[in-house]
Protein backbone atom coordinates (compact mmCIF):
# COMPACT_ATOMS: atom_id res chain seq x y z
CA UNK A 1 0.00 0.00 0.00
CA UNK A 2 1.33 3.35 -0.95
CA UNK A 3 -1.07 5.51 1.12
CA UNK A 4 -0.91 4.37 4.97
CA UNK A 5 -1.94 7.24 6.74
CA UNK A 6 -4.91 9.41 6.87
CA UNK A 7 -2.80 12.58 7.22
CA UNK A 8 -1.02 11.48 4.04
CA UNK A 9 -5.18 12.26 2.34
CA UNK A 10 -5.69 14.75 4.80
CA UNK A 11 -2.74 16.56 4.58
CA UNK A 12 0.13 17.74 4.40
CA UNK A 13 -0.26 21.48 5.69
CA UNK A 14 1.22 23.18 2.85
CA UNK A 15 1.94 25.98 0.82
CA UNK A 16 0.25 25.70 -2.38
CA UNK A 17 -0.75 25.72 -5.11
CA UNK A 18 0.48 22.00 -6.03
CA UNK A 19 0.69 19.19 -3.04
CA UNK A 20 2.31 16.79 -5.53
CA UNK A 21 4.31 19.81 -7.14
CA UNK A 22 5.01 21.87 -4.51
CA UNK A 23 4.88 19.76 -1.52
CA UNK A 24 5.75 16.96 -2.89
CA UNK A 25 9.02 18.75 -4.32
CA UNK A 26 9.94 19.90 -0.94
CA UNK A 27 9.81 17.16 0.83
CA UNK A 28 12.30 15.85 -2.20
CA UNK A 29 14.78 18.27 -1.82
CA UNK A 30 14.07 17.81 1.76
CA UNK A 31 15.13 14.49 2.23
CA UNK A 32 17.79 14.56 -0.39
CA UNK A 33 19.55 16.85 2.10
CA UNK A 34 18.95 14.77 4.69
CA UNK A 35 20.88 11.80 2.62
CA UNK A 36 23.89 14.25 1.97
CA UNK A 37 24.01 14.79 5.55
CA UNK A 38 24.55 18.71 4.94
CA UNK A 39 23.22 21.31 2.57
CA UNK A 40 25.30 21.48 -0.36
CA UNK A 41 26.81 23.95 -2.17
CA UNK A 42 25.55 23.34 -5.39
CA UNK A 43 22.78 21.48 -7.12
CA UNK A 44 21.55 20.78 -10.87
CA UNK A 45 17.92 19.60 -10.84
CA UNK A 46 16.95 17.33 -13.82
CA UNK A 47 12.98 17.14 -13.66
CA UNK A 48 10.95 14.77 -15.68
CA UNK A 49 7.30 14.42 -16.75
CA UNK A 50 5.02 16.57 -15.47
CA UNK A 51 7.31 18.11 -13.61
CA UNK A 52 9.65 19.40 -16.58
CA UNK A 53 6.56 20.55 -18.44
CA UNK A 54 5.38 22.45 -15.44
CA UNK A 55 8.03 23.23 -12.37
CA UNK A 56 7.59 27.18 -12.86
CA UNK A 57 3.70 27.55 -12.82
CA UNK A 58 3.08 24.56 -9.11
CA UNK A 59 6.38 26.29 -7.94
CA UNK A 60 8.06 23.48 -7.94
CA UNK A 61 11.29 24.90 -8.63
CA UNK A 62 11.46 27.28 -5.56
CA UNK A 63 10.13 24.00 -3.58
CA UNK A 64 12.72 21.71 -4.33
CA UNK A 65 15.14 24.27 -3.21
CA UNK A 66 13.27 25.38 -0.09
CA UNK A 67 13.46 21.73 0.52
CA UNK A 68 17.02 21.92 0.43
CA UNK A 69 17.47 24.42 2.57
CA UNK A 70 15.57 22.28 5.37
CA UNK A 71 12.44 23.57 4.90
CA UNK A 72 9.17 21.99 6.06
CA UNK A 73 6.17 22.16 3.12
CA UNK A 74 4.25 24.65 5.69
CA UNK A 75 7.65 26.72 5.39
CA UNK A 76 6.66 30.42 4.27
CA UNK A 77 9.79 31.08 2.88
CA UNK A 78 9.68 28.20 0.16
CA UNK A 79 8.39 31.63 -1.67
CA UNK A 80 11.35 33.27 -1.25
CA UNK A 81 13.32 30.39 -1.72
CA UNK A 82 15.57 31.79 -4.41
CA UNK A 83 16.95 34.23 -2.66
CA UNK A 84 16.80 32.49 0.68
CA UNK A 85 19.32 30.13 -1.40
CA UNK A 86 21.84 32.69 -2.35
CA UNK A 87 22.09 34.14 1.03
CA UNK A 88 23.13 30.70 2.17
CA UNK A 89 25.76 30.23 -0.67
CA UNK A 90 23.63 27.63 -1.92
CA UNK A 91 23.84 27.79 -5.97
CA UNK A 92 21.25 25.86 -8.19
CA UNK A 93 20.62 24.76 -11.75
CA UNK A 94 17.23 23.53 -13.35
CA UNK A 95 17.35 20.90 -16.31
CA UNK A 96 13.65 19.93 -18.05
CA UNK A 97 14.76 16.46 -19.42
CA UNK A 98 12.58 14.89 -22.52
CA UNK A 99 13.30 11.38 -21.21
CA UNK A 100 10.27 8.96 -20.03
CA UNK A 101 10.38 8.02 -16.25
CA UNK A 102 8.52 5.13 -14.88
CA UNK A 103 6.69 8.16 -13.14
CA UNK A 104 5.47 11.25 -14.27
CA UNK A 105 6.77 13.44 -11.61
CA UNK A 106 10.24 12.60 -11.24
CA UNK A 107 13.14 14.66 -10.49
CA UNK A 108 16.70 14.05 -9.74
CA UNK A 109 19.30 15.96 -8.01
CA UNK A 110 22.63 16.18 -8.35
CA UNK A 111 24.25 17.66 -5.74
CA UNK A 112 27.67 18.17 -3.94
CA UNK A 113 30.30 20.63 -2.27
CA UNK A 114 34.13 20.33 -2.09
CA UNK A 115 33.47 17.11 0.46
CA UNK A 116 31.77 14.97 -1.93
CA UNK A 117 29.20 14.56 -4.03
CA UNK A 118 25.57 12.47 -4.51
CA UNK A 119 22.77 11.88 -6.46
CA UNK A 120 19.54 11.52 -5.57
CA UNK A 121 16.19 10.61 -7.89
CA UNK A 122 12.39 11.06 -6.23
CA UNK A 123 8.89 10.51 -7.51
CA UNK A 124 6.41 12.11 -6.44
CA UNK A 125 3.42 10.16 -5.85
CA UNK A 126 0.60 12.41 -5.05
CA UNK A 127 -0.74 14.25 -2.40
CA UNK A 128 2.37 15.48 -1.24
CA UNK A 129 3.92 11.76 -0.60
CA UNK A 130 6.79 11.16 -2.14
CA UNK A 131 9.33 7.72 -2.73
CA UNK A 132 12.57 8.41 -2.88
CA UNK A 133 14.15 6.15 -6.20
CA UNK A 134 17.50 5.83 -6.63
CA UNK A 135 20.77 7.12 -4.81
CA UNK A 136 24.26 7.14 -6.46
CA UNK A 137 22.68 4.87 -8.95
CA UNK A 138 21.50 2.34 -6.47
CA UNK A 139 17.58 1.63 -7.48
CA UNK A 140 15.60 1.66 -4.27
CA UNK A 141 11.93 2.44 -3.10
CA UNK A 142 12.43 4.23 0.28
CA UNK A 143 9.10 6.58 1.55
CA UNK A 144 10.54 9.11 3.55
CA UNK A 145 7.53 8.39 5.76
CA UNK A 146 9.62 6.32 8.39
CA UNK A 147 13.26 7.21 9.84
CA UNK A 148 15.86 5.56 7.42
CA UNK A 149 19.48 4.68 7.21
CA UNK A 150 21.32 4.71 3.91
CA UNK A 151 24.46 2.26 4.03
CA UNK A 152 27.19 1.95 1.04
CA UNK A 153 29.26 -0.61 1.18
CA UNK A 154 31.76 -2.81 -0.30
CA UNK A 155 29.86 -6.25 -0.74
CA UNK A 156 31.86 -8.37 1.72
CA UNK A 157 30.23 -11.02 3.94
CA UNK A 158 29.65 -9.86 7.68
CA UNK A 159 28.75 -5.99 6.49
CA UNK A 160 25.09 -6.38 6.55
CA UNK A 161 25.45 -8.40 10.28
CA UNK A 162 27.91 -5.63 11.41
CA UNK A 163 25.71 -2.91 10.81
CA UNK A 164 22.65 -5.03 12.11
CA UNK A 165 24.81 -5.76 15.32
CA UNK A 166 25.45 -2.02 15.74
CA UNK A 167 22.01 -1.02 15.91
CA UNK A 168 21.05 -4.13 18.12
CA UNK A 169 23.49 -2.23 20.43
CA UNK A 170 21.82 0.59 20.55
CA UNK A 171 18.24 -1.14 20.72
CA UNK A 172 17.38 0.16 17.60
CA UNK A 173 14.21 -2.03 15.57
CA UNK A 174 14.56 -2.72 12.04
CA UNK A 175 11.17 -2.21 10.44
CA UNK A 176 12.33 -3.21 6.65
CA UNK A 177 15.42 -3.85 5.23
CA UNK A 178 16.61 -4.15 1.49
CA UNK A 179 20.47 -4.57 0.32
CA UNK A 180 21.12 -4.15 -3.55
CA UNK A 181 24.45 -3.92 -5.48
CA UNK A 182 25.69 -3.13 -8.86
CA UNK A 183 27.69 -5.86 -9.58
CA UNK A 184 28.44 -8.61 -7.19
CA UNK A 185 31.23 -8.08 -5.14
CA UNK A 186 31.77 -4.36 -6.13
CA UNK A 187 29.82 -1.82 -3.80
CA UNK A 188 26.83 -2.46 -2.49
CA UNK A 189 23.67 -0.18 -0.69
CA UNK A 190 21.75 -1.18 2.81
CA UNK A 191 18.56 0.61 2.86
CA UNK A 192 17.21 -0.15 6.76
CA UNK A 193 13.94 1.76 7.97
CA UNK A 194 13.72 2.00 11.55
CA UNK A 195 11.52 2.44 13.85
CA UNK A 196 12.71 5.70 15.59
CA UNK A 197 15.03 8.57 14.80
CA UNK A 198 18.67 8.01 14.80
CA UNK A 199 21.03 9.69 16.95
CA UNK A 200 24.35 10.93 14.92
CA UNK A 201 26.41 9.02 17.14
CA UNK A 202 25.09 5.57 16.29
CA UNK A 203 25.72 7.20 12.30
CA UNK A 204 29.31 7.55 13.31
CA UNK A 205 29.82 4.20 14.75
CA UNK A 206 28.55 2.55 11.86
CA UNK A 207 30.83 4.52 9.43
CA UNK A 208 33.85 3.07 11.41
CA UNK A 209 32.90 -0.59 10.67
CA UNK A 210 35.26 -1.96 8.14
CA UNK A 211 33.96 -1.87 4.65
CA UNK A 212 31.45 1.14 5.41
CA UNK A 213 32.17 3.88 2.83
CA UNK A 214 28.91 5.86 3.39
CA UNK A 215 26.17 6.47 6.16
CA UNK A 216 23.11 8.83 5.32
CA UNK A 217 20.23 9.01 7.39
CA UNK A 218 16.67 10.38 7.14
CA UNK A 219 14.98 11.38 10.33
CA UNK A 220 11.12 11.91 10.54
CA UNK B 1 0.76 -4.33 6.74
CA UNK B 2 -2.35 -5.19 8.99
CA UNK B 3 -5.16 -2.44 8.08
CA UNK B 4 -8.62 -2.85 8.97
CA UNK B 5 -10.01 -1.86 5.35
CA UNK B 6 -8.70 -1.95 2.04
CA UNK B 7 -11.83 -1.71 0.43
CA UNK B 8 -15.49 0.18 0.72
CA UNK B 9 -17.03 -2.81 0.87
CA UNK B 10 -14.91 -3.86 3.44
CA UNK B 11 -15.21 -0.66 5.54
CA UNK B 12 -18.92 -0.54 5.24
CA UNK B 13 -19.05 -3.88 6.30
CA UNK B 14 -17.07 -3.52 9.48
CA UNK B 15 -18.96 -0.18 10.12
CA UNK B 16 -22.34 -1.66 9.89
CA UNK B 17 -21.12 -5.21 11.63
CA UNK B 18 -19.28 -3.37 14.35
CA UNK B 19 -22.06 -0.76 14.73
CA UNK B 20 -19.31 2.29 14.47
CA UNK B 21 -19.09 5.15 12.39
CA UNK B 22 -16.87 5.57 9.24
CA UNK B 23 -14.86 7.87 11.19
CA UNK B 24 -13.93 5.93 14.02
CA UNK B 25 -13.09 2.98 12.06
CA UNK B 26 -10.14 5.30 9.91
CA UNK B 27 -9.51 6.91 13.59
CA UNK B 28 -8.99 2.90 15.22
CA UNK B 29 -7.04 2.45 11.95
CA UNK B 30 -4.62 5.51 11.84
CA UNK B 31 -4.20 4.45 15.64
CA UNK B 32 -3.04 0.85 14.59
CA UNK B 33 -0.84 1.91 11.94
CA UNK B 34 0.94 4.76 13.45
CA UNK B 35 1.17 3.18 17.25
CA UNK B 36 0.21 6.65 18.22
CA UNK B 37 -2.70 7.34 20.52
CA UNK B 38 -6.16 8.71 19.72
CA UNK B 39 -5.83 12.11 21.43
CA UNK B 40 -2.37 12.88 19.42
CA UNK B 41 -4.02 11.58 16.31
CA UNK B 42 -7.52 13.64 17.49
CA UNK B 43 -5.30 16.83 17.84
CA UNK B 44 -2.87 16.31 14.42
CA UNK B 45 -6.81 16.61 12.96
CA UNK B 46 -7.73 19.19 14.52
CA UNK B 47 -4.95 21.36 13.58
CA UNK B 48 -5.36 20.40 9.73
CA UNK B 49 -9.17 22.49 10.42
CA UNK B 50 -7.66 25.11 11.66
CA UNK B 51 -5.78 25.33 8.66
CA UNK B 52 -8.56 25.04 6.52
CA UNK B 53 -10.80 27.62 8.79
CA UNK B 54 -8.24 30.34 8.16
CA UNK B 55 -7.85 29.38 4.54
CA UNK B 56 -11.60 29.66 4.13
CA UNK B 57 -11.44 33.55 6.18
CA UNK B 58 -8.50 34.51 4.16
CA UNK B 59 -10.14 33.49 0.89
CA UNK B 60 -13.34 35.31 1.93
CA UNK B 61 -11.68 38.43 2.49
CA UNK B 62 -10.46 38.40 -0.86
CA UNK B 63 -6.81 37.36 -2.51
CA UNK B 64 -4.83 37.79 -5.72
CA UNK B 65 -2.52 35.12 -7.09
CA UNK B 66 0.86 36.29 -8.47
CA UNK B 67 -0.37 35.96 -11.62
CA UNK B 68 -3.64 37.80 -11.22
CA UNK B 69 -5.49 34.88 -13.28
CA UNK B 70 -7.75 34.40 -9.74
CA UNK B 71 -8.70 35.87 -6.71
CA UNK B 72 -12.03 37.28 -5.50
CA UNK B 73 -14.40 35.24 -6.80
CA UNK B 74 -15.42 33.83 -3.36
CA UNK B 75 -16.15 37.83 -1.98
CA UNK B 76 -18.59 37.83 -5.63
CA UNK B 77 -20.35 34.66 -4.46
CA UNK B 78 -20.63 36.07 -0.37
CA UNK B 79 -22.10 39.18 -1.93
CA UNK B 80 -24.56 37.75 -3.89
CA UNK B 81 -25.37 35.24 -1.46
CA UNK B 82 -26.33 38.20 0.59
CA UNK B 83 -28.37 40.04 -1.79
CA UNK B 84 -30.87 37.04 -0.90
CA UNK B 85 -31.40 36.15 -4.95
CA UNK B 86 -29.37 32.80 -5.14
CA UNK B 87 -31.17 30.35 -7.30
CA UNK B 88 -29.59 27.36 -6.14
CA UNK B 89 -29.68 27.63 -2.38
CA UNK B 90 -28.24 30.02 0.00
CA UNK B 91 -25.81 26.66 1.53
CA UNK B 92 -24.98 25.30 -1.92
CA UNK B 93 -24.00 28.54 -2.73
CA UNK B 94 -21.57 29.15 0.51
CA UNK B 95 -20.32 25.28 0.04
CA UNK B 96 -19.09 26.80 -3.56
CA UNK B 97 -17.77 29.85 -2.29
CA UNK B 98 -15.88 28.78 0.61
CA UNK B 99 -14.30 25.73 -1.94
CA UNK B 100 -13.23 28.80 -4.31
CA UNK B 101 -11.77 31.23 -1.06
CA UNK B 102 -9.54 27.89 0.04
CA UNK B 103 -8.33 27.58 -4.12
CA UNK B 104 -7.98 30.91 -4.01
CA UNK B 105 -5.36 30.92 -1.26
CA UNK B 106 -3.85 27.93 -2.55
CA UNK B 107 -3.22 30.06 -6.14
CA UNK B 108 -1.74 32.49 -4.17
CA UNK B 109 0.72 30.25 -2.45
CA UNK B 110 -1.03 30.58 0.75
CA UNK B 111 -1.07 27.57 3.25
CA UNK B 112 -3.36 25.18 2.75
CA UNK B 113 -4.29 21.63 4.10
CA UNK B 114 -4.23 19.34 1.04
CA UNK B 115 -7.30 17.15 0.90
CA UNK B 116 -6.23 14.85 -1.17
CA UNK B 117 -4.15 17.47 -2.52
CA UNK B 118 -3.78 20.53 -2.66
CA UNK B 119 -5.40 21.25 -6.29
CA UNK B 120 -8.48 19.64 -4.64
CA UNK B 121 -7.88 21.46 -1.19
CA UNK B 122 -11.01 23.10 -1.44
CA UNK B 123 -14.35 20.72 -1.62
CA UNK B 124 -14.23 19.60 1.57
CA UNK B 125 -13.91 22.33 3.87
CA UNK B 126 -15.61 24.16 1.46
CA UNK B 127 -18.87 21.67 1.95
CA UNK B 128 -17.93 20.97 5.56
CA UNK B 129 -18.14 25.05 6.82
CA UNK B 130 -21.57 25.05 4.52
CA UNK B 131 -23.06 22.29 6.42
CA UNK B 132 -21.67 23.87 9.83
CA UNK B 133 -24.57 26.36 9.71
CA UNK B 134 -27.09 23.71 9.17
CA UNK B 135 -26.12 20.67 10.92
CA UNK B 136 -24.37 22.47 14.38
CA UNK B 137 -21.90 19.77 14.56
CA UNK B 138 -19.82 20.00 17.64
CA UNK B 139 -15.46 20.69 17.20
CA UNK B 140 -15.27 16.66 17.32
CA UNK B 141 -17.92 16.08 14.61
CA UNK B 142 -16.41 18.38 12.60
CA UNK B 143 -13.22 16.48 13.11
CA UNK B 144 -14.97 13.65 12.43
CA UNK B 145 -15.82 14.46 8.85
CA UNK B 146 -11.87 14.84 8.10
CA UNK B 147 -11.43 11.69 9.15
CA UNK B 148 -14.79 10.44 7.20
CA UNK B 149 -13.37 11.87 4.22
CA UNK B 150 -9.65 10.53 4.69
CA UNK B 151 -11.28 7.11 5.04
CA UNK B 152 -13.06 6.79 1.64
CA UNK B 153 -9.54 9.28 0.27
CA UNK B 154 -7.52 6.06 1.64
CA UNK B 155 -9.21 3.60 -0.35
CA UNK B 156 -9.15 5.60 -3.47
CA UNK B 157 -5.42 6.27 -3.28
CA UNK B 158 -4.48 3.11 -2.78
CA UNK B 159 -6.55 1.30 -5.07
CA UNK B 160 -6.68 4.16 -7.94
CA UNK B 161 -5.07 7.54 -7.51
CA UNK B 162 -5.01 10.77 -6.21
CA UNK B 163 -2.76 12.61 -8.51
CA UNK B 164 -3.81 14.87 -11.41
CA UNK B 165 -0.55 13.67 -12.91
CA UNK B 166 -1.77 9.95 -12.73
CA UNK B 167 -5.17 9.72 -13.36
CA UNK B 168 -6.18 13.11 -14.73
CA UNK B 169 -8.62 16.10 -12.60
CA UNK B 170 -11.26 13.13 -11.82
CA UNK B 171 -8.80 11.40 -9.61
CA UNK B 172 -8.02 14.81 -7.92
CA UNK B 173 -11.45 16.94 -7.18
CA UNK B 174 -13.41 13.57 -8.32
CA UNK B 175 -12.14 12.02 -5.60
CA UNK B 176 -12.22 15.08 -2.99
CA UNK B 177 -15.58 15.74 -4.05
CA UNK B 178 -16.80 11.97 -3.32
CA UNK B 179 -14.60 11.66 0.07
CA UNK B 180 -17.06 15.27 0.86
CA UNK B 181 -20.14 13.44 -0.15
CA UNK B 182 -19.38 10.26 2.39
CA UNK B 183 -18.08 12.69 5.09
CA UNK B 184 -21.73 14.43 4.79
CA UNK B 185 -23.83 12.10 4.68
CA UNK B 186 -22.13 10.69 8.38
CA UNK B 187 -22.44 14.21 9.60
CA UNK B 188 -26.39 14.66 8.65
CA UNK B 189 -26.79 11.21 10.60
CA UNK B 190 -26.69 8.54 7.17
CA UNK B 191 -25.73 5.25 7.22
CA UNK B 192 -22.22 3.83 6.33
CA UNK B 193 -24.25 2.42 3.39
CA UNK B 194 -25.69 6.26 2.38
CA UNK B 195 -21.76 7.76 2.60
CA UNK B 196 -20.90 5.09 0.29
CA UNK B 197 -23.50 5.32 -2.33
CA UNK B 198 -22.91 8.74 -1.80
CA UNK B 199 -19.50 8.48 -2.84
CA UNK B 200 -20.18 6.36 -5.92
CA UNK B 201 -22.58 8.57 -7.40
CA UNK B 202 -20.58 11.45 -6.95
CA UNK B 203 -17.65 9.99 -8.36
CA UNK B 204 -19.80 8.54 -11.11
CA UNK B 205 -20.29 12.17 -12.56
CA UNK B 206 -16.70 13.19 -12.62
CA UNK B 207 -15.33 10.57 -14.11
CA UNK B 208 -13.04 11.02 -17.34
CA UNK B 209 -12.51 14.57 -16.19
CA UNK B 210 -8.96 15.57 -17.49
CA UNK B 211 -6.35 17.66 -15.99
CA UNK B 212 -5.76 20.65 -18.18
CA UNK B 213 -4.05 23.50 -16.23
CA UNK B 214 -3.58 26.82 -18.11
CA UNK B 215 0.17 27.14 -18.06
CA UNK B 216 0.48 24.40 -15.66
CA UNK B 217 -0.60 26.58 -13.31
CA UNK B 218 -3.05 25.52 -10.38
CA UNK B 219 -5.53 28.23 -11.20
CA UNK B 220 -7.34 27.81 -14.30
CA UNK B 221 -10.17 25.64 -14.28
CA UNK B 222 -8.62 24.33 -10.55
CA UNK B 223 -10.81 26.80 -9.07
CA UNK B 224 -14.13 26.55 -10.45
CA UNK B 225 -13.77 23.06 -10.74
CA UNK B 226 -13.37 22.78 -7.00
CA UNK B 227 -16.51 24.81 -6.81
CA UNK B 228 -18.44 22.83 -9.27
CA UNK B 229 -17.16 19.72 -7.20
CA UNK B 230 -18.62 20.79 -4.01
CA UNK B 231 -22.12 21.33 -5.34
CA UNK B 232 -21.50 18.07 -6.85
CA UNK B 233 -21.44 16.47 -3.04
CA UNK B 234 -23.99 18.34 -1.33
CA UNK B 235 -26.15 16.92 -4.14
CA UNK B 236 -25.25 13.15 -4.45
CA UNK B 237 -25.37 13.48 -0.44
CA UNK B 238 -29.17 14.83 -0.34
CA UNK B 239 -29.83 11.72 -3.06
CA UNK B 240 -28.63 9.14 -1.34
CA UNK B 241 -29.75 10.84 2.45
CA UNK B 242 -33.07 10.45 -0.07
CA UNK B 243 -32.55 6.61 -0.60
CA UNK B 244 -31.05 6.50 -4.19
CA UNK B 245 -28.46 4.29 -4.39
CA UNK B 246 -25.59 3.64 -6.98
CA UNK B 247 -26.25 0.74 -9.54
CA UNK B 248 -22.43 0.62 -9.85
CA UNK B 249 -21.05 -0.74 -6.84
CA UNK B 250 -18.70 1.95 -5.21
CA UNK B 251 -15.34 -0.16 -5.42
CA UNK B 252 -16.25 -0.81 -9.17
CA UNK B 253 -16.07 3.04 -9.40
CA UNK B 254 -13.23 3.60 -8.33
CA UNK B 255 -11.80 0.63 -10.49
CA UNK B 256 -13.40 2.45 -13.42
CA UNK B 257 -11.72 5.66 -12.55
CA UNK B 258 -8.33 4.31 -12.17
CA UNK B 259 -8.99 2.57 -15.64
CA UNK B 260 -10.16 5.87 -17.39
CA UNK B 261 -7.17 7.75 -15.83
CA UNK B 262 -4.73 5.24 -17.16
CA UNK B 263 -6.06 5.06 -20.89
CA UNK B 264 -6.24 9.49 -21.04
CA UNK B 265 -3.78 10.82 -22.78
CA UNK B 266 -0.77 12.21 -21.19
CA UNK B 267 -1.59 14.81 -23.01
CA UNK B 268 -4.56 15.69 -20.54
CA UNK B 269 -2.36 14.41 -17.44
CA UNK B 270 -1.30 18.04 -15.48
CA UNK B 271 1.25 18.57 -18.72
CA UNK B 272 -0.60 21.39 -19.72
CA UNK B 273 -0.87 20.30 -23.11
CA UNK B 274 -4.10 19.78 -24.37
CA UNK B 275 -7.52 20.65 -22.95
CA UNK B 276 -8.20 23.89 -21.96
CA UNK B 277 -4.34 24.92 -21.55
CA UNK B 278 -3.82 24.20 -25.43
CA UNK B 279 -6.84 26.62 -26.39
CA UNK B 280 -6.14 29.84 -28.00
CA UNK B 281 -6.46 31.83 -24.89
CA UNK B 282 -5.07 29.59 -22.79
CA UNK B 283 -1.34 29.27 -24.57
CA UNK B 284 -1.63 33.30 -24.72
CA UNK B 285 -1.82 33.42 -21.15
CA UNK B 286 0.53 30.65 -20.95
CA UNK B 287 2.78 32.94 -23.36
CA UNK B 288 1.50 36.43 -21.24
CA UNK B 289 3.23 34.72 -17.97
CA UNK B 290 6.22 33.38 -19.16
CA UNK B 291 7.04 34.76 -21.72
CA UNK B 292 6.72 38.84 -21.10
CA UNK B 293 3.17 39.02 -22.77
CA UNK B 294 0.26 41.65 -21.44
CA UNK B 295 -1.55 39.22 -19.10
CA UNK B 296 -4.42 42.04 -18.43
CA UNK B 297 -5.52 42.66 -21.88
CA UNK B 298 -5.81 39.03 -22.44
CA UNK B 299 -8.13 39.18 -19.35
CA UNK B 300 -9.59 42.67 -20.44
CA UNK B 301 -10.91 41.00 -23.47
CA UNK B 302 -13.06 38.67 -21.41
CA UNK B 303 -16.33 39.21 -21.12
CA UNK B 304 -16.84 36.80 -18.46
CA UNK B 305 -14.13 36.87 -16.00
CA UNK B 306 -11.11 34.03 -16.12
Amino acid sequence: MKFTSVFDIIGPVMIGPSSSHTAGAARIGRVARDLFGRQPKWVKIYLYGSFAETYRGHGTDVAIVGGLLDYDTDDERIKTAFEEAQKAGLQFEFIPETANKEHPNTARLLMGDDAGEMSVEGISIGGGKIEISEVNGFKLRLTGGMPAILVVHDDRAGCIANVANCLAMHDVNIGHMEVSRIERGLTALMVIEVDQNIDDRIIEQISYIPHITKVSKINN
Amino acid sequence: MDVLFRSVRELVDLAENEGKLISELMIEQEMLISGRSRDEIFAQMDRNLTVMEEAVERGLRGVQSVTGLTGGDAVLLQNYIAQGKSLAGDLLLDAVSKAVATNEVNAAMGTICATPTAGSAGVVPGTLFAVKNKLNPTREQMIRYLFTSGAFGFIVANNASISGAEGGCQAEVGSASAMAAAAIVEMAGGSPQQSSEAFAITLKNMLGLVCDPVAGLVEVPCVKRNAMGASNSLVAADMALAGVTSRIPCDEVIGAMYRIGQAMSPNLKETARGGLAATPTGKAITHAIFEGGNLKDILKSRTVSH
